[in-house]
């Protein structure tokens, strides 16, 4: 009888994505309402020593493959490698952050096993034992709960909606080689180039300041540019702007761009469109800035400013400056 | 392709709370699967063959088909069938798998996720399916005789992808400008004919009987609407001087 929970720790370079720490955290926490233990399982070259920070999140066990096969991400090598450690694990349900990783590699997997998927899982309900994964669907206007019929079950959790637990006591637990051969790889990944922009991963980044319209023009981007770099917060643009090649589409935060949920995320200049508000409705806190009070974003928003954007944008970050200075 | 309601539609929950109200709805062809229509004539184009276009649904899945024909694709199949109702995505991929599984073909292409399930499935479980590479969600994709090298967008970067064809795409924003259809192109496909395929014709009665789905709808429900915000008074000053204080302290996001 398949039980507990296999959580995917994605890693590159040798870096673990703090996404994948908030889903093996949120494993340990459904794991006591779904039975079973939670396995972790990491997937790389050279990976052992990072492998050996991951006992604090509580898993009952590390399980790590290994290899110059798997240095970079391929679809195929990665695929073969969360397949076999399905099999060793046999779980009840496989969890992954929503990345683009993992949109590239949990479908095929779960195809593979002939299991079911549910993608960007933003919350869970528990029902005699069993896991029920709850996610917004039609761009955040609806919310959908579903059940599974299967031995075996896929979820990817939404990066920034599950917060990460550590122990801060000394936790260890097996750390364990799982063999896994990279036989049969149809296409692999030949290069990887660093792109310019934000310094913080827009799905992931705690504030996210975003551009529309009201920025008036692509060379006022330094005055939003400046105010992430006084907040640590990544930038962020609604599609307008895009489509009018102000800024490239990696920055486009909507429907057909990311979906971001940051603690805190400021829209300047953006009229508040139903393609927009999908992509970050599901934010802590909003802040809107817009010089027309009836934009729509300002039902959205828990703080609205009626006026120029560039002008309050320009002295909030004056303020921060001075905040940060007194602290 | 998927038709899908259009992203500006506001949202009802149908009685069964299963599926949204479809009622008044306007349909769509899911804004992605145009860059998978626009790279498929690009490809034609370069090197000539055929383009077919595939959705899986219910009458709404005609408009669609007829609007990929307008933009110049040659020929298209609609998977129908009352077993086929509110699929989730690795059924849709199965059924997808049954009706390509003969080949003849050098590519797939697929909008890299149909907008309102927002699943980002079916592309790479339909490579599975057939045993074939993938790429998904790219930007940027060179074709030369039977290899390929695509480019990703993926966190801070962007991943280049070798691989040999057949292979399935998943097609983002940026990867192309998809054209509209031309009148004429509009005229012409009104008078093509779709061909139909159910589930007998596909080999797959029975397969996807609603108590046999491995993953169900329990309840759908609205968002919580969120609490009524506040705008704040004052001039820009003023304003800006209250915003960091409630961020700060309120809020505590700062």
């Amino acid at each position: 009888m398949a039980e507990g929970i296999l959580v995917f720790i994605e890693q590159r370079q040798g870096k673990i994505r703090k996404a994948s720490l908030e889903a093996l955290s949120e494993a340990y926490k459904q794991s006591s309402a779904a039975g079973g233990n939670v396995t972790a399982l990491i997937v790389g070259k050279d990976v052992k020593s990072i492998a050996g920070t991951l006992p604090k999140y509580h898993p009952a066990k590390v399980l790590v493959v290994d290899g110059g096969d798997f240095e970079n991400y391929s679809t195929d090598a990665y695929a073969n490698a969360l397949a076999e450690g399905v099999k060793a694990v046999s779980p009840k349900y496989v969890f992954a952050a929503n990345t683009s990783m993992a949109k590239d590699l949990i479908p095929r997997v779960a195809a593979r096993l002939d299991a079911p998927c549910v993608s960007d899982v933003t919350d869970f309900e528990v029902e005699g034992g069993n896991l029920l994964a709850k996610r917004p669907q039609f761009s955040g206007k609806a919310y959908t709960v579903f059940e599974f019929n299967s031995p075996v079950a896929f979820m990817t959790l939404r990066p920034n909606v599950f917060a990460v637990q550590e122990s801060s006591n000394n936790v260890n637990c097996p750390v364990e080689d799982l063999a896994v051969s990279a036989a049969d790889i149809k296409a692999k990944v030949v290069e990887t180039h660093a792109a310019s922009g934000n310094k913080i991963e827009l799905s992931e980044a705690s504030i996210v300041v975003s551009g529309g319209r009201g920025i008036k023009g692509p060379e006022n981007w330094p005055v939003l540019q400046s105010l992430c770099d006084e907040l640590g917060a990544a930038l962020g643009a609604s599609r307008a702007v895009v489509d009018a090649g102000w800024i490239d589409h990696q920055h486009q935060v909507g429907q057909t761009g990311k979906t971001v949920s940051p603690q805190l995320y400021i829209a300047c200049g953006i009229s508040g469109a139903i393609q927009h508000l999908a992509g970050m409705n599901s934010s802590k806190v909003i802040v809107a800035i817009n010089n027309n009070p009836d934009a729509e974003i300002f039902k959205h928003a828990t703080y609205g400013i009626v006026g120029d954007c560039l002008e309050v944008v320009q002295k909030l970050t004056d303020e921060i400056k001075k905040m940060h200075a007194n602290n | 392709m998927k038709a899908v309601p259009d992203t500006e539609s506001k949202i009802a929950i149908a009685g069964d709370k299963k599926n949204i109200d479809f009622n008044g709805v306007r349909i769509i062809t899911s804004p992605f699967d145009e860059f998978a229509i626009e790279e498929a004539l690009k490809l034609k184009e370069k090197n000539g063959g055929e383009t077919t276009v595939f959705s899986v649904g219910g009458a709404e899945a005609t408009d669609v088909l007829r609007d990929s024909l307008a933009r110049g694709i040659d020929s298209a199949v609609h998977i129908s069938d009352e077993e086929f109702a509110s699929l989730d995505p690795l059924s849709t991929a199965k059924v997808l798998a049954a009706a390509l599984k003969d080949g003849g073909y050098d590519a797939i292409f697929c909008g890299q996720q149909g907008v309102g399930g927002d699943n980002s499935q079916v592309p790479a479980m339909l490579a599975e399916l057939l045993n074939m590479a993938q790429a998904t969600i790219i930007v940027k994709l060179e074709i030369d005789g039977t290899k390929f090298k695509a480019e990703r967008e993926i966190e801070g970067a962007h991943e280049f992808v070798e691989g040999s064809l057949p292979a399935v795409f998943s097609t983002q924003k940026g990867l192309n400008e998809p054209r509209y259809p031309s009148i004429k192109g509009v005229m012409a496909a009104r008078r093509k004919e779709i061909a139909v395929k159910n589930a007998e014709a596909l080999g797959v009665k029975g397969q996807f009987a609603a108590d046999s789905r491995k993953i169900k709808v329990k309840e759908m429900t609205l968002p919580k609407e969120r609490p009524v915000g506040r705008k704040l008074d004052g001039d820009a000053d003023t304003q800006v001087k209250q915003l960091v204080e409630l961020l700060r302290t309120e809020a505590r996001v700062i």
